[in-house]
């Protein structure tokens, strides 16, 4: 930039004659994966609390006798679903189709509340049998750590809702598929968090 | 109907007429005070037909000028509660003496000291440097607003929402008594059953979400928005130093957010993550409360080092010394700050490895520091030095926040901080560099940026009356806790046992009172200058021939800041233009595109404060309902496409032509 501006030889220009426009919604990218990392570091405290707290069953259940791998394997695939379906809505929407947009998108939160239905479920059942999040700093911490993970769902799934309100009344406008690409990040974020979760908590809490 | 119990608890919680503080009286009197100076201040508003002009222009503003401004009127007002806070401990700590329980009791003392430090971080110096920045950053890069004006205004709401919880915690109910970190399990519901941590809590949540979007906010802008030719390494260093807080705001405060989580879960659910039993770690909080606490001191540091590269620079006539190490002590000083938090309980237990770590790492943190120190020094030597206002602030800064950084590298070593934890000696240290640094760099920006943000100066005689009692009366007031501290006297102490201690408490008491004048002197410096703001007018819009682009436009600025988008040649863009014979252009406006007004920030924030109120007193419906309210509200914000607005050209052309004559007038 610095070499266009100060060519030698010419007198140095100190405004630009004409409105310098910012386009709207430049720094919008930026912004979002500036709160996407700021998430990220709740989530961080959160992995950091489970991992301390993690083994402190206080001689209730452990995650032996609690977890059900094959229900969350299923779980785990209804979400990476979801991401993939989101794509495909991101790939409708770069095409201007807006009805293709919007069908993928249905799917995407039905995904979404699949993976909300069968946490709920895995909750429950886990209440019910008296593994409260009261029992043990290690419940408390899984309760909240995978809790917060589908808060998060929770969320971005009413937030697909309006976007899809949106969308259908507004059209696929340029403040709208900024809108749709921030709720992208969002969705996959929520999936790169839910590895961890997979990993750290169900996996490697069946080999502890 | 309201003669059932039940029927009450479902609605007011456990919010009961015996939990008003009617039995404390000094509680009565600040309310009865609070209360008629509120009714003046609300009566005068409506007699003057000043509602419709608040709301349209300032309090539905998304102008980064006037956000900045509420910012600091906000600090302004905190600072007298905070200080009326200290200036009570003080008392009591100076009359506890000979069998005598002072004036007063543990349940309100605890909740002074608690209430001065949150009050003090949060409240005051957190919104006086978000102010600086909000107001000084977007004019120093040559942008027009701010990245997301409307998250920008929303931040400010979502800070003063956390103000009013705090405040109503004086008057219905209490305050938490637990130190301003709410350690558990002493915050915990089993030993703070009370309201008190909960209003804790909730008014940092809220407050905390204004801070990370605001956080956010700042670095997309200066990321983004800055004019062309404007350089990484051509920025200011004060917006440099603002990036470095953002960045730190952005990576710190979501671990406050999370551990506050986590404490309200074990108050309110009853889950096991601070508890003393069923697998709980109190310390793990401790831990992760200093996560956020370490940064955050540099949070409120940083910045006011930028004030004081900014003010040396001017006011010594020369381009600062050492810019480029300045930006990376900066750099380095920001990311070490993460790899220190251990060194505020060394006596956890950890061990020695682990301590000489964090023991060296937060030496290591005085280089960066002192690498700033000499580069001020250097920039002053052989400079013309004008004493103005903020260079002795400045002056006085270097020579105060030598001796704080020097405790502090006293504190380091791990073993004499086990004599020194938790003694006045920590109390006196951190005091030494958060009014010697934090509070003098505040005030040093005031009186700079004073005459850009209203176009008149501050009266000259007032300011230094208040310089002088501030850092005198700081001297006096925190030299004695020193001493105190080295003797082993420990924090938080209501009463004492040996009178040979008294003097030294007394003499702090003076110190605090020395302190009470500088700040009455600052509001009668403010006072004072708007009533002879004729004869302190500023037309140049550059009184005190500075260096750097905000003081290029007008004092106080356009709603558009710059006519034209100024374009950036060389660091101080605005000496550089100055040396090369710059001609301010007067024709050939265009219309300027410019962010509209919004009042959903207002709207939300008063929702949260009602959504934190309700979860405070258990009162369900409220805090759903208000919940329920901010999704609404939010919701209904994204359906408003249309967010902005054309100042049309012969209007930016009508207001560059006043500055025309303005300028021509004081020729």
């Amino acid at each position: 930039m610095t070499t266009t501006l100060d060519t030698p030889g010419t007198a140095r220009v100190y405004h630009l004659p004409e409105e310098h426009e910012h386009a709207e919604g430049s720094s919008t990218s930026l912004g979002f994966w500036l709160y996407l990392m700021s998430d990220c570091l709740i989530f961080a405290m959160l992995f950091g609390a489970y991992g301390v707290l993690g083994g402190n069953y206080a001689a209730g259940p452990s995650p032996k006798d609690l977890f059900d791998l094959p229900l969350v394997a299923v779980n785990t695939s209804m979400l990476l679903l979801s991401s993939i379906t989101y794509g495909f809505a991101m790939l409708a929407m770069q095409k201007k189709l807006k009805g293709a947009t919007l069908a993928w998108l249905a799917i995407t939160g039905l995904f979404g509340l699949a993976f909300l239905s069968i946490e709920i479920y895995e909750f429950s059942h886990m209440i019910h049998e008296g593994a409260t999040p009261q029992r043990s700093a290690f419940l408390s911490a899984f309760f909240t750590l995978v809790g917060t993970h589908g808060l998060h769902v929770t969320f971005g799934t009413l937030w697909l809702v309006t976007l899809m309100v949106q969308v259908g009344r507004f059209g696929l406008i340029a403040a709208n598929r900024r809108r749709l690409m921030c709720l992208s990040m969002f969705w996959h974020f929520l999936d790169v968090i839910w590895i961890g979760v997979f990993t750290i908590v169900y996996l490697m809490g069946m080999l502890r | 109907m309201f003669d059932n119990p039940a029927v009450l608890k479902a609605i007011f919680g456990r919010l009961t007429l015996d939990q008003l503080p009617l039995h404390e009286p000094i509680v009565v009197a600040t309310f009865l005070v609070v209360a008629l100076g509120g009714i003046a201040v609300v009566g005068a508003i409506t007699y003057f037909r000043l509602w419709g002009y608040l709301w349209r222009e300032w309090f539905t503003s998304v102008d980064h000028k006037k956000i900045g401004i509420m910012y600091m009127a906000l600090a302004t007002i905190m600072l007298l509660r905070g200080f009326a806070d200290a200036i009570m401990m003080r008392l009591q700590q100076s009359l506890a003496f000979n069998g005598s329980e002072g004036y007063l009791n543990a349940h309100h003392y605890d909740q002074i000291f608690t209430a001065h430090g949150v009050i003090m971080i949060f409240f005051v110096a957190m919104p006086f440097v978000t102010g600086l920045m909000n107001y000084v950053v977007p004019l120093q890069i040559g942008a027009r607003d701010v990245s997301f004006p409307f998250l920008n205004n929303f931040s400010f709401w979502m800070t003063a929402g956390g103000v009013v919880l705090v405040m109503m915690s004086l008057f219905i109910g209490e305050f938490a008594q637990t130190g301003w970190l709410a350690y558990p399990p002493l915050s915990g519901i089993a030993y703070s059953p009370n309201s008190g941590v909960d209003y804790y809590i909730w008014a940092l949540q809220i407050a905390g979400v204004g801070t990370t979007l605001s956080g956010i906010n700042l670095i997309a802008t200066i990321v983004k928005m800055r004019a062309p030719g404007m350089t990484l390494m051509r920025m200011p260093v004060f917006t440099w130093t603002s990036l470095c807080t953002n960045v730190l705001i952005v990576a710190a405060f979501p671990v406050l957010t999370a551990v506050l989580v986590l404490l309200s879960l074990d108050r309110y659910v009853g889950t096991n993550f601070f508890t003393n039993d069923f697998g709980g770690s109190p310390m793990m909080y401790v831990n992760f409360i200093w996560i956020w606490g370490h940064p955050e001191v540099y949070i409120l540091i940083l910045p006011v080092f930028g004030v004081f590269s900014e003010v040396t620079s001017t006011f010594a006539g020369k381009r600062l010394f050492g810019y480029t190490s300045m930006v990376y002590a900066t750099v380095v000083i920001t990311v070490l700050s993460y790899l220190v938090w251990l060194h505020h309980f060394f006596t956890m237990g950890s061990g020695a490895s682990v301590n000489s770590f964090f023991g060296i790492t937060t030496m290591i943190i005085s280089i960066p520091t002192g690498a700033k120190m000499f580069n001020w020094l250097f920039t002053m030597y052989r400079g013309r030095i004008r004493f103005e206002l903020p260079m002795m602030w400045t002056i006085a800064f270097m020579l105060t926040f030598v001796i704080g950084g020097m405790t502090g590298v006293l504190l380091a070593v791990p073993p004499a901080d086990f004599i020194l934890h938790n003694s006045l000696f920590l109390i006196a240290h951190f005091h030494n560099v958060i009014i010697g640094g934090v509070v003098f760099g505040i005030f040093a920006g005031i009186n700079f940026w004073f005459p850009k943000a209203f176009g008149f100066k501050l009266d000259d005689f007032w300011g230094k009356v208040s310089f002088w009692f501030w850092v005198i009366g700081f001297y006096v007031a925190f030299m004695p806790l020193y001493a105190l501290g080295l003797m082993g006297v420990t924090r938080r102490l209501r009463v004492f046992e040996d009178p040979s201690l008294q003097i030294w408490f007394v003499i702090a008491a003076f110190g605090a009172f020395l302190i009470l004048l500088g700040i009455v002197a600052f509001l009668v410096q403010i006072a004072v200058s708007i009533r002879n703001r004729e004869k302190l007018r500023d037309t140049t819009g550059d009184p005190w021939n500075a260096r750097t682009l905000e003081w290029a436009t007008s004092s106080p600025p356009p709603a558009y800041n710059f006519a034209f988008t100024p374009v950036v040649h060389d660091l101080d863009a605005w000496w550089d233009m100055k040396e090369n014979g710059y001609k301010r252009p007067l024709e050939g406006f265009k219309p300027i595109h410019m962010p509209s007004n919004t009042g959903t920030g207002v709207i939300i924030a008063v929702l949260s404060v009602a959504t934190g109120f309700g979860l405070v007193w258990y009162m369900w419906w409220l805090a759903a309902l208000g919940f329920v309210g901010i999704l609404a509200v939010a919701i209904a914000h994204t359906f408003n496409y249309h967010r902005s607005f054309n100042i049309p050209a012969e209007e930016v052309a009508r207001t560059e032509a006043a500055r025309t004559r303005l300028l021509a007038g004081q020729a």
